[in-house]
């Protein structure tokens, strides 16, 4: 199934003309496949070296499984990796993402609480950041994970600005 | 803790009078150590009877001895060290003996207000007030204070956080309060007999213990089983109708009242405005009689009822109030989901309902409990569309709009297109929505209200 259905169709104004949605940078692509390689391949090893030392070479054959998982995840990966967009528009944020369980979520900038960049030792090491949005629900889950740093400043001083300028409480 | 020097200054700026809790209030800590003592009993009852087999009576009155002053100067101590004051813009509480805590509540951010009374304070003539802030997972409370001076406080309280002058706001006084709906205890009795859960509840707590019996013949786990499904039967019957007892819900210009209780009184007050959701309940057993219930959700409040049993009628007035400028939809004005929805949810996507107006966004879900959910535009925190692989496939999708009390309201099964529109349409109309509401001072005009911080309280420890 496509990934970019245009379910965004909105006629009306030109405010809900389609948005200009941004992709995620390939960083975040290339960590978590370079992950998946790692982990995944030395279970490969493991297994294959533990299984063809203990019960025979033909038993080894097993260690093929988690390399076919491997190429599952990856194509995976590479799917919901481009699932992940977002778009700035006047007055709210969209956040798209999700290849089977896709999931839109709008935040109009007046009820932002407060917007967070996070970064983890493995994020830093690949120079990646994520964006979080907070409002006054905790239901709303607007987070834009595999930024670059620069990116993700940038857009947690304009959503803060933007925040400020139209905030409306609760 | 803030730093003393700062504390000075603030001090030195306005001077704040502190005042203390009733004098009764230690005499509600006096029992901890007591506490302490019984929860070691049960937590070890075999050494505590050894224990109590060597008491003889003169070391029992040196422990009485020892442990009432011990008991009684703990409850003085932290009386004495509990401090309130109420400044222009914030309710300070600086608490605590060992630990200090000191917390600043905004009073502009004040969700709600409850004065409760239980049975005993009900005796001693005090009263608690809590108050429900965003963000808080604890309720402040004040406990204990008199009973008059817990109402004035109130009212200071509700006068200054809808903006009168500081120098008017003790004078304001209590608002004046009409009555909108009683609930007869006749009907109250009527609607807990008719409710399905009551007699769930209660035959469990019949059927299971006899069964237990009949398969282990040992009296603990009778008991053990027994004892809370005993307790849970109570607690849906006859402890609902003590606390739904004598319901009042009134209308003044602080907000909405709500008054119940047989045994324990709480009075509470929402400020205009504060209502994120109502939800309108109608249970199977009481459509023949055209009843309702009515709940509501108050952003970091957890007391939901409104209205605990009313007709119909009467129901959808009060929810007329409580929001104003809105009527609530009738059966026939929500649309239902597409046909297909059945496929994805056999049979109840018949109950599922949605229904968008210039003012809020109403959905119905419950084909035996009918429930339908009305969110103002202006309380929408965000708008989320969410689509499975099984929706996917027959073009449905659900959008989800989420409030301040952290509840979300769903419109399930629409069609793909209309769920793609209705995401920006909502997101459009909650941005715009907040124009036309109230300011959070809610006597102020709305151009002087200027805008607060975004946390509800700060706080430090």
């Amino acid at each position: 199934m496509e990934t970019g259905s245009p379910l965004n169709t909105g006629p009306t104004g030109n405010e809900a003309a389609e948005p200009t949605w941004i992709g995620l940078p390939p960083g975040l692509l290339r960590m978590r496949r370079l992950l998946l390689v790692v982990w995944l391949g030395l279970l490969a090893l493991g297994l294959g070296l533990l299984l063809g030392l203990l019960c025979g070479p033909g038993w080894a054959a097993f260690a093929l499984l988690p390399l076919a998982l491997l190429a599952w995840g990856w194509v995976l990966i590479g799917r919901n990796w481009r699932s992940w967009r977002y778009a700035e528009r006047a007055d709210d944020l969209l956040i798209s993402r999700g290849v089977l369980w896709r999931e839109e979520t709008v935040v109009p900038y007046g009820r932002m609480q407060l917007v967070e960049v996070t970064s983890g030792p493995v994020e830093r090491h690949f120079g990646l950041a994520s964006v979080q949005l907070h409002t006054a629900a905790a239901a709303t889950d607007a987070t834009i994970p595999g930024l670059d740093p620069a990116e993700a400043e940038r857009l947690r001083d304009r959503l803060t600005e933007l925040g400020e300028a139209r905030s409306a409480g609760l | 803790m803030t730093a003393p020097g700062v504390e000075d200054a603030v001090r030195g700026r306005e001077p704040v009078t502190e005042r203390r809790l009733h004098p009764v209030t230690p005499l509600r800590r006096a029992w901890a150590p007591v506490a302490v003592v019984i929860g070691w009993a049960v937590h070890d009852p075999d050494q505590a009877q050894r224990q109590l087999t060597r008491l003889t009576t003169t070391t029992l009155l040196i422990a009485l001895a020892v442990l009432v002053p011990v008991a009684a100067l703990y409850g003085f101590m932290t009386w004495w060290f509990t401090h309130f004051a109420v400044t222009e813009s914030e309710l300070r509480i600086r608490t605590g003996l060992l630990f200090r805590r000191t917390a600043h509540i905004r009073l502009e951010r004040i969700q709600a207000i409850d004065v409760t009374q239980p049975l005993l304070a009900r005796v001693a003539g005090v009263a608690k007030l809590k108050l429900d802030v965003i963000g808080t997972d604890k309720k402040d409370e004040l406990a204990f204070l008199g009973e008059r001076e817990a109402r004035a406080l109130r009212a200071e309280l509700l006068a200054r956080a809808a903006g009168f002058a500081p120098e008017t706001a003790h004078e304001v006084g209590e608002a004046p309060v009409r009555e909108l709906l009683r609930t007869p205890p006749r009907d109250l009795a009527i609607s807990v007999v008719l409710t399905g859960s009551t007699w769930g509840t209660l035959a469990a707590a019949l059927v299971v213990p006899p069964l237990l019996w009949l398969a282990t013949h040992s009296v603990w786990t009778v008991l053990a089983t027994g004892l809370p499904l005993l307790g849970a039967a109570g607690a849906s019957s006859v402890g609902r109708f003590v606390t739904e007892y004598d319901w009042k819900v009134g209308e003044s210009p602080d907000g909405l009242r709500i008054d119940h209780g047989l045994l324990d009184r709480a009075h509470e007050t929402v400020p205009p405005g504060r209502v994120q959701t109502v939800r309108i309940v109608e249970p199977l057993l009481w459509r023949r009689r055209g009843w309702v219930r009515v709940e509501l959700d108050v952003a970091g409040s957890s007391n939901s009822v409104l209205v605990p049993v009313a007709p119909r009628a009467v129901a959808e007035a009060v929810v007329a109030r409580v929001l104003p400028g809105v009527t609530v939809p009738t059966r026939k004005s929500l649309s239902r989901p597409p046909h297909r929805a059945g496929r994805c949810i056999p049979l109840w996507w018949r109950a599922y309902g949605l229904t968008v107006t210039d003012t809020y966004f109403a959905t119905r879900h419950g084909l035996l409990r009918r429930s339908l959910a009305l969110v103002p535009h202006a309380k929408v925190q965000s708008v989320r569309l969410s689509q499975g692989p099984w929706q996917r496939l027959w073009h449905l999708a659900d959008v989800h709009v989420d409030t301040g009390a952290n509840k979300s309201v769903t419109a399930r099964l629409r069609d793909a297109q209309e769920a793609a529109t209705l995401l920006r349409a909502q997101a459009e109309r909650s941005r715009t929505g907040r124009r036309d509401a109230g300011p959070d001072r809610w006597m102020t005009s709305r151009g002087e209200s200027g805008r607060a911080p975004g946390g509800g309280g700060v706080r430090g420890g």
